[in-house]
This record gives C-alpha cells, sequence and structure tokens, in this order.
C-alpha cells in the first residue's frame, strides 16, 4: 500500500487548514425531492426538520415538477437507463438529437451540442475555438468553469473590470494583432445577480471585429420576455457567437449542459472538444425530462412571469424593510452584510426559523463584501416569500441592521 | 530607478485593478493578491504588463501568488530578470 502516513498526513493538515480558514463545506442531507418546501437533516444526525428553500437555482420551479417526472419516467422506459458509451461510438439517440435541436430553436442559434455538464462545456468550447495565435478577453467575474476552461486553452489571455466597457474597449485595442479575439462573459453574474451589458459588448465586439461567448446558465429559461435568456433580455438575440449553458439550473436542475451558435463552431465542438469526446453520453432518463421542461416553456411564459413577480415582490418588501440590498431584476438577490461572521450568524438563525439560505463571504465574494444569497424562485408562492421577509425581519432586527446603511453596518461589526 | 519601477507598478495596479472611485490605497507593501485587490486569474494582466514593459518572460513557476503579493515582491521577482 502506498498511501503512506506522510500523505495521509499532509491531506489531513490541508483540511485542518480549510477548517481553521473557516472556508469548510458541510454538506447539508435533503430527505426530500428538491422544491420549496424541503426536508433537511442538518447536523447530521439530527431529526429533519421542515424549511422554505431559498437558496437553489430552481428558478422555474421545475426540478419535481409532475410533468417533468412524468417526462423522466417515459424516458427511462422507452430509451433505457444508460448508454454505456460515449456519444460519437454508440451513444447518441433520436432524442439527443431532438433536444439539441430545440434548444438550438429556443436561444435563437444556428446549432448546439450537448455536453454532461456546463463545466464540461465551457472545459471544453475554448480549446476547440481559439489557438495561441488568438486572444480570450474575459470579464473578471466570470464563473470558475470558463477560468479552468481558458486555463486549458492556448489563447492569450486578457481580462477587463467587471462590466467595464471602456475597459474592455482597452483590451480589445491592446490585442488588435491577435488572429481572433472572443469576449468571455457570464450573462448573469452568479453572486450578484448583475446582467452583463450584452449590447455595448455587442456592439464593441462588432467595431474591433471579435467573436462573443456568454455563459448564460443563470438566465437561461426565464430572462427576457420569453425567457431565452440574457440575449433576449438585452435585445441581442443572434448577435452572440456562442452560448454555453446548463440544464442544472432553470431547465429541470438534473445535469446536462450544452454549446449553441455558429453552426461551423458547434459542428469542430463534436470532433474536438475533449469533454465531450471523452464522457460518457447524457442519459436518456435526463434527456427526455429536459426535452419536456423546453416544450413547458416554449408553450407558455407562464413560470417565467410568475418568477418575475416574486422576484419583484421580494426586492420590494426587503428594501422597504430596511435591508440593503443588490438593486437588479434577477432573481439571486444578495442581501449585503459585508460581515463574514454576521452573514453566517444570520444564515443560521434565519435557518432557525425555517429559512434555507447561505451567507457567502472571501474568498468566495470579495472581501468585505459579505452577503445572503436569496434566490426566488416560480415554485415558491407568496405565502413563502412573506415568511421569509418576516423571518429575515426579525433576524435583522436582532442583529439591529435594518434600515442602516453599508457603512453603519460595518462600524457596528467591522469588515 | 529603483523608486521608478515601484511607482511604474503602482500605477499599473491602481489604473488596471482598483474602480474609479476606489478609496483602496496602493503602496509597495499593499498585500496585492491575499488581499483580494488582484486575484489569481486577473493576476495575468500584471504579468504580461511586467514582460512587455521590461521585455523579459516570466515562467509560470515564478509567477506565484508569493511573488506578486506586493510591489516590493514584485521588484525581487524583477531582480532575478536583472531589472534594477
Amino acid at each position: 500500500m502506498a498511501y503512506s502516513n506522510k500523505a495521509r498526513g499532509f491531506f489531513a493538515n490541508e483540511l485542518t487548514g480549510i477548517r481553521e480558514a473557516g472556508t469548510f463545506k458541510e454538506e447539508r442531507f435533503i430527505e426530500s425531492p428538491q422544491a420549496a418546501n424541503i426536508k433537511v437533516e442538518f447536523p447530521a444526525g439530527s431529526p429533519p426538520k421542515e424549511v422554505l428553500n431559498f437558496c437553489a437555482n430552481n428558478y422555474l420551479g421545475l426540478s419535481s415538477h409532475p410533468e417533468v417526472v412524468t417526462a423522466a419516467h417515459d424516458g427511462l422506459k422507452e430509451r433505457g437507463y444508460g448508454m454505456s458509451s460515449v456519444r460519437f461510438i454508440c451513444g447518441t439517440q433520436d432524442i439527443h438529437r431532438e433536444l439539441e435541436e430545440k434548444l438550438t430553436k429556443f436561444l435563437g442559434t444556428e446549432d448546439t451540442i450537448l455536453f454532461p455538464s456546463c463545466m464540461d462545456a465551457n472545459a471544453g468550447v475554448f480549446d476547440v475555438v481559439l489557438g495561441k495565435e488568438d486572444a480570450m478577453i474575459a470579464d473578471r467575474l466570470v464563473h470558475a468553469s470558463i477560468v479552468d476552461g481558458m486555463r486549458l486553452c492556448k489563447a492569450q489571455l486578457f481580462n477587463y473590470k467587471h462590466s467595464n466597457m471602456e475597459h474592455l474597449e482597452e483590451k480589445l485595442k491592446e490585442s488588435q494583432d491577435c488572429r481572433f479575439r472572443l469576449v468571455i462573459t457570464d450573462g448573469v453574474f452568479s453572486m450578484d445577480g448583475d446582467v452583463a451589458k450584452l449590447d455595448e459588448i455587442c456592439n464593441l465586439a462588432e467595431k474591433y471585429d471579435a467573436m462573443v461567448l456568454v455563459d448564460d446558465s443563470h438566465a437561461t429559461g426565464f430572462m427576457g420576455k420569453t425567457g431565452r435568456g440574457t440575449h433576449e433580455h438585452c435585445g441581442v438575440l443572434g448577435r452572440i457567437d456562442i452560448i454555453t449553458t446548463t440544464m442544472g439550473k432553470a431547465l429541470g436542475g438534473a445535469s446536462g449542459g450544452c454549446v449553441s451558435g455558429r453552426k461551423e463552431i458547434v459542428d469542430l465542438c463534436r470532433q474536438r472538444a475533449r469533454p465531450y469526446l471523452f464522457s460518457n453520453t447524457v442519459p436518456p432518463v435526463i434527456v427526455a425530462a429536459a426535452s419536456k421542461v423546453l416544450d413547458i416553456i416554449s408553450k407558455t411564459t407562464d413560470r417565467r412571469d410568475k418568477l418575475e413577480a416574486n422576484t419583484v415582490f421580494f426586492r420590494e418588501k426587503m428594501t422597504a424593510a430596511g435591508f440593503d440590498i443588490k438593486e437588479g431584476v434577477h432573481p439571486i438577490v444578495p442581501i449585503m452584510l459585508y460581515n463574514a461572521k454576521l452573514a453566517q450568524d444570520m444564515a443560521r438563525d434565519l435557518y432557525n426559523e425555517g429559512i434555507y439560505v447561505i451567507g457567502f463571504s472571501f474568498p468566495v465574494v470579495p472581501k468585505g463584501q459579505a452577503r445572503i444569497r436569496v434566490q426566488i424562485s416560480a415554485g415558491h408562492e407568496q405565502a413563502h416569500i412573506e415568511r421569509a421577509i418576516a423571518a429575515f425581519t426579525k433576524i435583522g432586527e436582532k442583529y439591529k441592521i435594518l434600515g442602516k446603511k453599508k457603512n453603519e453596518i460595518i462600524d457596528m461589526y467591522g469588515l | 530607478m529603483n523608486q521608478d519601477i515601484k511607482n511604474l507598478i503602482i500605477d499599473y495596479v491602481k489604473k488596471e485593478y482598483l474602480e474609479e472611485d476606489a478609496e483602496q490605497e496602493v503602496n509597495e507593501t499593499t498585500p496585492l493578491i491575499s488581499s483580494g485587490i488582484v486575484d489569481s486569474f486577473s493576476m495575468v494582466s500584471l504579468k504580461t504588463f511586467l514582460e512587455k514593459k521590461f521585455n523579459i518572460k516570466i515562467p509560470d513557476e515564478k509567477a506565484t501568488p508569493e511573488a506578486f503579493d506586493s510591489v516590493n515582491n514584485i521588484i525581487n521577482l524583477l531582480k532575478e530578470f536583472n531589472v534594477t
């Protein structure tokens, strides 16, 4: 056995270091389907507690929707459980291609290729599209999966200050000598819920002859009037060259992702994207359910409309209650607390009140920007949201932060 | 000369990493990486800037977060490339 005491001691020390830094992530066991109401065993070994879930990416409330679950059952029955193959050997069923076509139509692109996850889509796409003569110009707050994908690519890396269009233009000028340039951004940024300025990004990209890639994982299915995503919200449908997105959030929340965009790029991904070539195909049960989700949200905008109404209601009432929240339109609502311990303490107290939310602090968000991130869902009823607001208000009073501005909270609790 | 290089790097850090309305002060000892002013992803801009400015190539194994954690640390790194 080569797992020496030295190795064991080293790994144990690493874990101790993570615990001491306060960044150790504990998993909570949920003993029910994903929904607005869930049963949670936390801490491990305690009796299950019924709480309202305000931290899932279940934006459209479709994760356990009966029609989606039935479609999954049907998919399992009609196309089996596993494919025991990558796509290009014997892992492509008719329903895989159908789902890709539905995604293409929904996103308003030229073609789509499924990946096991959006993490895999982002890990694969850059190396396919760009070589060492090219440039990647990324917003500094792009998702970790994009950062990892860019690391696997030989193109020169530039990055610009978050959503700062002057800085992006500087970088476009700096990289003029490169063969191809790709501007890279999240459609919606996951910690602040702010929306990329895609209209300005597209204008700049066109001016400087660059392509645009958007990771729309926190937008597909509900941003924009018909839920197409951030490109619809910003009025740039058809102008984004590459969209990467996930089926693991609004679109049923199981797993799977895709690259959708210019036909040649999608075709080239089929030939060269390593996470696509060397991972198993997305299982039929997930393909069948995701396909049903697209049918549901293509037929009616009811769910995204409800999500929008829920979001407006929560944002307005929380602001009126005196919380310092980041302004915006997205169901990600950051309740700003600035101090890491305050964010953790309030999240724990809210859990005891039956509201499941998570506190985020450095290094997940910048230092001094600790917050509780609330995520609203179309699965929430107004009564759920009212309960959350009441609990937040009670706990906010306990910590005396209601009506307090940023500097006042920092004066009371420090950074 | 050393002071000129320090000022050059400080000016670059302020322009490249801080928002215009930022109150943050940056001097030669200010932690850059560990304070979160520069994260490991955006550090590449600083590395590229130094390489172009001084016509050097900093190998990845030398471009560590520690080596970039303050202007003084960067000055020490540059000395290895005979930039003084």
